[in-house]
């Protein structure tokens, strides 16, 4: 009789368990926004990859590629809202005012808008990712090694975001070795290969012999392979487009994020909120190293990624000036949330102005 | 024996045909990719151009789609007409959209009946004095109206880039590149509650009457079907071409600064890099498919609307890559080309002789 009632209350236990999983594999349907083609091996490709995790985890996915920011976006959004969607994710800054606005319409689906500020609606969360920590490790290999000690970053934006990454570079940069200088082209597009070779064309001919990009093609990597200089991979591992150029990849990894998102649907623990991940939560992924790295770097390079992981060394540490030699951040304190989010204007050692 | 036989005239009763064959072909050849592709083409083609307008709100989203598109194709079709080749109204809806959307912006916190309607003018005349460009250019100094209207695209895509990324973006919102969202006496009014079909269809409507009265009932539009059918015979009448030349390429800039005006002021509330798909290019096929003719026009760009709207039904339900949607399009003018040839050429069978 005892051993009866054990048996039937696990066996219970184990149906009700199979059955909440059941359930919550075939009910949460999530859908994602995408502004590129999921082929553009840069930011929709990676945001693609975090999708594809969230399909493995057992969920339904749709995605819709190549939406423009115009009037399109809003009905694009209103549609997967009206056929069963219940978590969606907008993944370009441009969706920030349509998924508001849509959001207000669906109280019961929640959206997830990347890189925007607006949470008008309680089923308005907001993330990004704190790429600018991965900055710091390119600078530190990049002023590593230069030779030239002309730095080239291929930039899309004038927006804090950019300037952010542009800032923690040189920083990094300056740090082990005070005498390189970053010159800027601004390519005004975040994904356009031509465009973005010409520019790294353009810092190939000023004497830049390492290049960082702030866009979204391979174009720039290939460039540099071509020109024998070094170069990063953007949002996603480029190391096959330019094996000899690549030296490593800030990787955006998207997919833990929306797996813990989707689920937290499924159990009814979803809550507005801001998400703002870097190294540490895994949002920021450093590719593998590449060998013609020098091994006293690979070591220092991987250090450094434990300790922007941990919190023991911030990307923003004082004393930093700006251009003009005004002070940014004292000694020894470092920049808050709220000034990464509004940085506009450039650290001494970054060459040129700000396009405004 | 089947032989190819010059026709002696265009035949007036293909003229209208060929666009209908053209969209027919193409659905065949749509559904021959969809079968490659690995996909039913029936219900394919179900979800590409019937589901997307099943509802209320799909087809008011039709009408919205549309109403650019057929503005444009308005204003293009008195270039093309005239032999005047405007391939930049695309510049002239962003030149259109950067005007009117700066005035909008100076009332930004202001409410009044006189916003609109200053609003809707600054675009108009945004767009007028873009296309005025190219107009003059030719006129005066013989460019070539192609490159220059075309190029010209690029340079207001780069002067609307210049504002919302500077001096017109939002001072509350972190340098991001769009401008404050413009106050409700600036938005175009909602025609039905909870759809986003908005007043500017009345201005395309009230183009497609104007343009059929000045095409078949005055004298400018006699003037333009002459220079269109041979230059040397519209100067040997006496027309003054200079003038005509100006005026079809201000009438297509208004519409085409209309258009951009029906979008910011509609759907979008705001400036910002992205104001137009491409509609200025898109209207370009919508206006050559509807035959250069304001009711073809209307009819054309229902057509063309619906594959962007049905490439993104047919993406979220099948899975089907939304740039199929261009496929199409570019499939439609294509078979409107190739089948043009019937208008000029005939098939005659003969028998065989030995």
């Amino acid at each position: 009789m005892h051993k009866f009632l054990i048996r039937s209350f696990v066996s219970s236990l184990v149906l009700l368990f199979t059955l909440t999983v059941a359930a919550v594999a075939k009910d949460v349907k999530a859908a994602f926004v995408y502004i590129g083609p999921t082929g553009d091996h840069g930011w929709t490709y990676q945001h693609d990859v975090g999708r594809k995790a969230v399909e493995d985890a057992g969920f339904e996915t749709t995605y819709v590629e190549g939406v423009p920011e115009s009037a399109d976006a809003e009905r694009v959004l209103r549609q997967l809202a009206n056929s069963g969607h219940d978590i969606i994710f907008t993944t370009s800054f441009g969706y920030m005012n349509p998924t508001n606005k849509v959001a207000k319409e669906f109280p019961n689906v929640k959206f997830e808008h990347a890189t925007g500020y607006k949470r008008e609606h309680p089923n308005v969360a907001t993330y990004a990712a704190r790429f600018y920590e991965g900055r710091t490790i390119l600078g530190t290999i990049a002023g590593t090694m230069t030779k030239s000690n002309v730095i080239g970053y291929v930039a899309s934006f004038p927006i804090p975001e950019v300037i952010r990454g542009i800032n923690s570079f040189t920083l990094a940069a300056q740090k082990v070795n005070p005498n390189i200088k970053t010159k800027i082209v601004w390519a005004f597009t975040w994904y356009d290969p031509g465009k973005e070779a010409e520019a790294a064309k353009a810092l190939i001919d000023q004497g830049a012999d390492v290049i960082a990009q702030h866009t979204d093609s391979t174009a720039i990597v290939q460039m540099a392979e071509k020109a024998g200089v070094y170069a990063f991979g953007q949002a996603s591992d480029m190391d096959k487009f330019a094996p000899k150029a690549v030296l490593t990849s800030v990787e955006n990894n998207w997919g833990p994020y929306y797996v813990d998102r989707v689920k937290a649907v499924a159990n009814g623990t979803w809550s507005q909120k801001d998400t703002w991940h870097g190294i540490g939560d895994g949002m920021v992924v450093i590719s593998g190293l590449d060998s013609q790295m020098p091994s006293d770097l690979q070591a220092k390079v991987k250090k450094l990624q434990a300790d922007l992981a941990s919190g023991k060394v911030h990307s923003f540490t004082g004393p930093i000036y700006d251009q003009k030699g005004n002070l940014m951040v004292a000694e020894g304190k470092t920049a808050d949330d709220g000034m990464l989010a509004g940085m506009m204007t450039y650290v001494k050692g970054v060459e040129g102005d700000i396009p405004k | 024996m089947i032989k190819i036989v010059k026709r002696d005239q265009p035949s007036k009763a293909i003229f209208f045909f060929t666009p209908v064959l053209a969209i027919f072909l193409t659905l065949i050849a749509g559904g021959i990719i969809f079968y490659i592709l690995g996909f039913k083409p029936f219900e394919a083609l179900k979800f590409f151009f019937i589901v997307p307008i099943a509802d209320k709100y799909g087809f008011s989203e039709l009408l919205l789609k549309a109403t650019p598109l057929c503005l444009i194709a308005i204003g293009l079709s008195f270039c093309f007409k005239s032999n005047n080749w405007n391939i930049g109204a695309e510049g002239q809806l962003t030149f259109g959209a950067i005007v009117s959307g700066g005035v909008a912006l100076l009332f930004y916190d202001q409410e009044g009946f006189y916003i609109l309607p200053i609003v809707i003018l600054a675009g108009a005349i945004g767009g007028m004095i873009y296309a005025s460009i190219p107009a003059i250019l030719k006129t005066y100094f013989n460019t070539n109206e192609i490159l220059v209207s075309l190029m010209l695209v690029y340079v207001s895509k780069l002067i609307l880039d210049y504002l919302v990324v500077g001096p017109w973006s939002n001072p509350e919102g972190f340098n991001f590149p769009e401008t404050r969202q413009f106050s409700d006496s600036a938005r175009l009014p909602l025609l039905f509650e909870g759809l986003r079909i908005h007043a500017g269809i009345f201005l395309a409507l009230a183009a497609v009457v104007i343009s059929w009265f000045v095409f078949y009932k005055t004298y400018l539009g006699f003037q333009m079907k002459v220079s269109g059918f041979s230059l040397k015979t519209a100067k040997y009448a006496g027309y003054k071409g200079k003038k005509m030349i100006i005026l079809v390429f201000l009438i297509s800039g208004a519409c085409a600064g209309l258009a951009g005006v029906g979008e910011i002021t509609g759907p979008i509330g705001q400036l910002h890099r992205e104001v137009s798909p491409d509609y200025g290019f898109t209207a370009i096929i919508v206006a050559f498919l509807g035959r250069l003719h304001p009711v073809g026009i209307i009819f054309a760009s229902l057509v063309v609307a619906i594959t962007y709207l049905g490439a993104e039904t047919a993406q979220i339900f099948m899975q089907i890559p939304k740039y199929t949607g261009q496929v199409f399009q570019g499939m439609i003018l294509f078979f409107l080309l190739a089948s043009d040839y019937l208008l000029f050429f005939k098939f005659k069978f003969i028998g065989t002789k030995k």
